[in-house]
């Protein structure tokens, strides 16, 4: 990292160097327990991180190919069916069952398995010890558990992708009764039951994990850190792992139910259904379809939130320490995120303003849910003037950052269109749903989360990441993300419905054919993008440039006075005691202040 | 062949740019870091206002390239509620988005790395922090007024002399059922569906009101005429999307739900409006369905008062299709030209 901070004079006078500082735990570890069963919340970081990449490779490559038939619908493209077969890409194009199990592994993958697992995992489980001032997790061995309930997740979607009659593909809501009626599609046979028992395996995972997040965060912080000492990450994160714990066990007693009615022959969801396709009346009366979408949506929203907070935390403390100046508001900062979950839970029905619900309760859905545009406005704003006579250093996490800030806004605004209810009758399930959800969470979560592994890439490994390439990262992707999807909300204001794979057949919606092939064409180039930037984390581990100090970024928080590799346990000898907030930064005159130094008697107030 | 060499041109692409990027970073270090640091910071510095600058100008473009292609004119009265709303929507969030990006893109530009500034002390400060918590809250606070105000005119009651249709989807199609001269829907339970005996909706012949049930597979209604659409489904969820009229409205199999509109223009009219012979108002399944949800389209003609009492009247109900035997399966499609000719 050539910005490394080489204008800070302070940083080294503050932390000696010591490059060759003893373990704090002297353990034998074998490559086994250091590597695959480590119950070190470090390691357990770096798995959740590279699982979390591996899928967001899978992921992105899936829109890649449904991109492929979006922009291309009337080619044949040989090689698919030479590498995919016959049945799922027949004559070189993409048959509906694969283009459906595409979006729907899509959206399973992208919305759990990275921006959950992925996000929360890795700098929860990295972060939370480091910046409160513990030796480890509350329960290291939990932990671990935690971890490997996800893989275990993974391996079973993954291994959904190659049955025979194809993985999942009701969508990533998997709304009944088509999710629960093998006869309705052939991705409501074993592929939904592959993606319920994961989903199962997630939800677990998910619980062990948060339930470890607020329990270390409660308990273990050390000496002087009280709660209003925690930097903003860890305050997201608290609050992240509240809204997993309570809801995700509402999505998990949904899909049992739902898995009943699959096969147990209950009617939970099921009512008055006849099969076209068996020209079959089915026995089940009294169900309400409508049930399932109220206990997904219970956790659905606060899913969104769990994915956005996160990276909410990271980009205010990224953008704290690269402006040198402290984060604006932080109070303010943290009664928004407390704002933000609280609100989370009571929106969910927003996602069903056209289902019939009664009108009534949608006009409260609307209140709340626009609600919630005050405090992501106040966050905002504070992230403005957290950047207003800064002294800003480019960092590639800093450029990622405001990257972030930047989708945050254009995706938030698009909600308060959406949170209409009298909007939603006409941009429900079109694209600008898509496009909103992609702007607000997909690429904010993303760009959250590269700002994230940029800015602790040297805590994590002793070494930087290439920051030109990172520069070119991000440009073209944030670049590109605008252009993929700012067309989008045009199709979607045409009232252009989402997830259909061909609209040539369609007189309202085939005028977008340009567009499509377009938003293709840079889609892929986006992707590519991305695979640089894993080449960039995978050379880097083991070939980049070499963190001299211990505090690279001259950044205030509690991991920066941890050896270069902390060892299991973090800190040799005692943990160091906290004396003040994380964010004295310029603050009389000085570059910035660690949390570490006690507060001088002439020291003025903040 | 190509894709190969597609591939080859990308590795060499990436290889290109990783030895570009690792060169930089030695020459930094020749360099001295904190001339390299300085360097790169303005070139970014700089990026920030030419994103800025084009963003801004793409999103002018993207405006000019795709506002005639967003079907225009609503061609129902709820429709035109919608577009209000959706107009005082863009206005202020417009706004909001203008200012907020360049601000943005501004300060970072305005107040990247420099050897003589120091950044300001400035942790908070509750005046501006209560400004701009209640000034969103009082855009809001209208934003969600007109809204709901719509929103109640458009799900309220519909007008007692509307027409009334059901609508019912299945994979992958769409059934329609006009109540005949009753005025009343006959009956039915989904146990008694038959396609194969042209009773597709499960109409129950026991039930007289049921007899002059007409079920089609074309939907006709009165242009500015009230029509109060009854929805159901036969088996998944399906959705009624009416992008012309602004409308939608999911199909659940097991509880009806109900959408009321007002057309304001023909079929014919639209053909004229839009330029296009081809014109057909499309009703489109919008919620996700099976394999076969991209092509669940139905076509919906709007026509005058004389043509809909001639085109009703001259459809035979589903009862006596099914009662007299030789009746065309499914719900012939008669066009109104034809009606004439065709007395019950």
């Amino acid at each position: 990292m050539s910005n490394e901070a080489a204008f800070q004079p302070v940083t080294e006078t503050s932390h000696d160097v010591h490059l060759d500082e003893p373990e704090v735990h002297p353990h034998h570890d074998t490559f086994i327990t250091k590597y695959i069963f480590s119950q070190d919340h470090k390691m357990i970081s770096k798995q959740f991180l590279i699982t979390g990449m591996t899928w967001a490779i899978i992921g992105g490559l899936m829109s890649v190919l449904f991109r492929l038939q979006l922009g291309y619908p009337e080619a044949h493209f040989q090689v698919l069916e030479d590498l995919l077969g016959s049945k799922w890409a027949k004559g070189g194009q993409i048959q509906p069952e694969f283009y459906y199990a595409l979006i729907t592994m899509h959206g399973t993958i992208l919305v759990f398995f990275v921006l959950t697992g992925g996000l929360s995992g890795t700098f929860a489980n990295f972060l939370i010890p480091l910046q409160c001032g513990a030796r480890d997790m509350a329960s290291p061995f939990l932990n671990m558990l935690s971890y490997w309930f996800f893989l275990a997740a993974s391996i079973v979607m993954l291994s959904s992708l190659f049955i025979a009659s194809g993985p999942a593909s009701g969508g990533w809501t998997s709304y009944v009764p088509l999710s629960a009626l093998a006869d309705a599609s052939e991705g409501s046979r074993a592929g939904m039951d592959f993606w319920i028992i994961s989903m199962a395996l997630f939800v677990v995972s998910s619980l062990l994990g948060g339930l470890n997040y607020i329990t270390t965060i409660l308990n273990l912080r050390t000496k002087g850190m009280s709660m209003t000492r925690l930097p903003l990450t860890i305050w997201a994160i608290l609050f992240t792992a509240i809204l997993g714990v309570l809801s995700f066990p509402v999505l998990l007693s949904g899909l049992i139910l739902l898995l009943f009615d699959r096969h147990g022959g209950t009617s939970f969801y099921l009512s008055d259904i006849f099969l076209t396709e068996t020209g079959k009346a089915l026995p089940n009366e009294g169900g309400s379809a409508i049930l399932y979408q109220h206990l997904f949506w219970f956790l659905g929203h606060p899913e969104v939130y769990i994915i956005i907070l996160p990276a909410m935390g990271l980009v205010s403390e990224v953008m704290a320490v690269n402006s040198r100046k402290p984060i604006f508001g932080y109070m303010a900062m943290v009664g928004s995120l407390f704002a933000i979950t609280i609100l989370a839970f009571l929106v969910w029905a927003h996602h069903m303003f056209v289902t019939g619900l009664n009108p009534l309760l949608g006009s409260v859905f609307v209140l709340l849910t626009l609600l919630i545009a005050v405090p992501s406005a106040i966050k905002v704003f504070n992230w403005l003037t957290t950047l207003w006579r800064g002294n800003i250093r480019f960092t590639p996490a800093m450029l990622f950052a405001i990257g972030f800030v930047s989708t945050f806004i254009s995706g938030g605004l698009t909600g308060i269109f959406l949170g209409n209810s009298t909007l939603d009758i006409h941009l429900h399930d079109t694209y600008f749903v898509v496009a909103h959800f992609h702007i607000v969470m997909g690429v904010s979560g993303i760009l959250g989360m590269f700002a994230g592994i940029y800015h602790w890439f040297p805590k994590m490994y002793g070494r930087f990441m290439n920051p030109v390439l990172g520069y070119i990262h991000f440009w073209i992707t944030l670049a590109g993300a605008y252009l993929i999807f700012w067309p989008m909300h045009y199709e979607g204001l045409a009232g252009m419905p989402r997830r259909y794979l061909d609209y040539r057949s369609w007189l309202s919606f085939n005028q977008f054919g340009d567009l499509n092939r377009f938003i293709s064409t840079v889609a892929m180039i986006v992707f590519a993008v991305q695979l640089l930037f894993v080449f960039n984390f995978i050379y880097s581990i083991f070939k980049g440039r070499r963190v001299m100090t211990r505090n690279p970024w001259g950044s205030t928080t509690l991991e920066w006075t941890a050896p270069i590799r902390p060892g299991h346990g973090n800190w040799p000898g005692e943990i160091p005691e906290v004396h003040r907030w994380p964010y004295d930064y310029a603050k009389d005159g000085r570059e910035f202040i660690p949390q570490t130094e006690p507060v001088g008697s002439n020291e003025s107030e903040h | 062949m190509s894709t190969f060499f597609l591939l080859l041109i990308l590795l060499l692409g990436f290889l290109i740019t990783f030895q570009i990027a690792k060169a930089s970073e030695y020459v930094g270090v020749l360099k001295g870091e904190k001339k390299n640091f300085e360097q790169n910071n303005k070139v970014n510095g700089f990026l920030m206002v030419v994103f800025l600058v084009l963003g801004l100008i793409g999103v002018y473009w993207c405006n000019e390239l795709f506002r005639g292609k967003i079907l225009g004119e609503s061609a129902s009265v709820h429709g035109e509620e919608i577009d209000t709303m959706m107009y005082i929507t863009i206005g202020v969030t417009g706004v909001v988005f203008v200012i907020t990006q360049i601000l943005l893109f501004w300060f970072a530009f305005k107040y990247q790395y420099s050897d003589k500034r120091k950044a300001e002390y400035f942790p908070h400060n509750n005046k501006l922090e209560v400004i701009w918590t209640v000034v969103p809250a009082i855009f809001l606070t209208v934003l969600v007024g007109f809204g709901l105000f719509y929103w109640f005119r458009i799900t309220g009651e519909a007008p007692a002399d509307a027409n009334q249709v059901e609508v019912t989807g299945k994979q992958f199609g769409w059934i329609f059922r006009y109540p005949g001269k009753d005025h009343v829907f006959g009956k039915k339970y989904y146990q008694n569906i038959n396609d194969g005996a042209n009773n597709q909706l499960g109409l129950i012949w026991d039930d007289p009101y049921s007899h002059d049930d007409v079920v089609t597979g074309d939907m006709y209604i009165e242009v500015n005429k009230p029509v109060k659409l009854i929805i159901n489904s036969r088996d998944v969820i399906h959705d009624v999307g009416l992008a012309y009229f602004r409308q939608k409205m999911d199909a659940v199999p097991g509880t009806p739900t109900t959408m009321w509109f007002i057309p304001k223009f023909t079929t014919e009219e639209m053909k004229k409006k839009t330029g296009n012979e081809q014109f057909d108002y499309e009703i489109s399944c919008d919620q996700m369905c099976g394999r076969g949800h991209y092509t669940m389209r139905g076509v919906i003609k709007v026509v005058t008062h004389e043509q809909y009492v001639l085109w009703l009247a001259g459809q035979k109900s589903n009862y006596d299709q099914v009662m007299t035997g030789k009746a065309p399966p499914g719900g012939a499609t008669v066009d109104s030209t034809k009606a004439t000719t065709m007395i019950r």
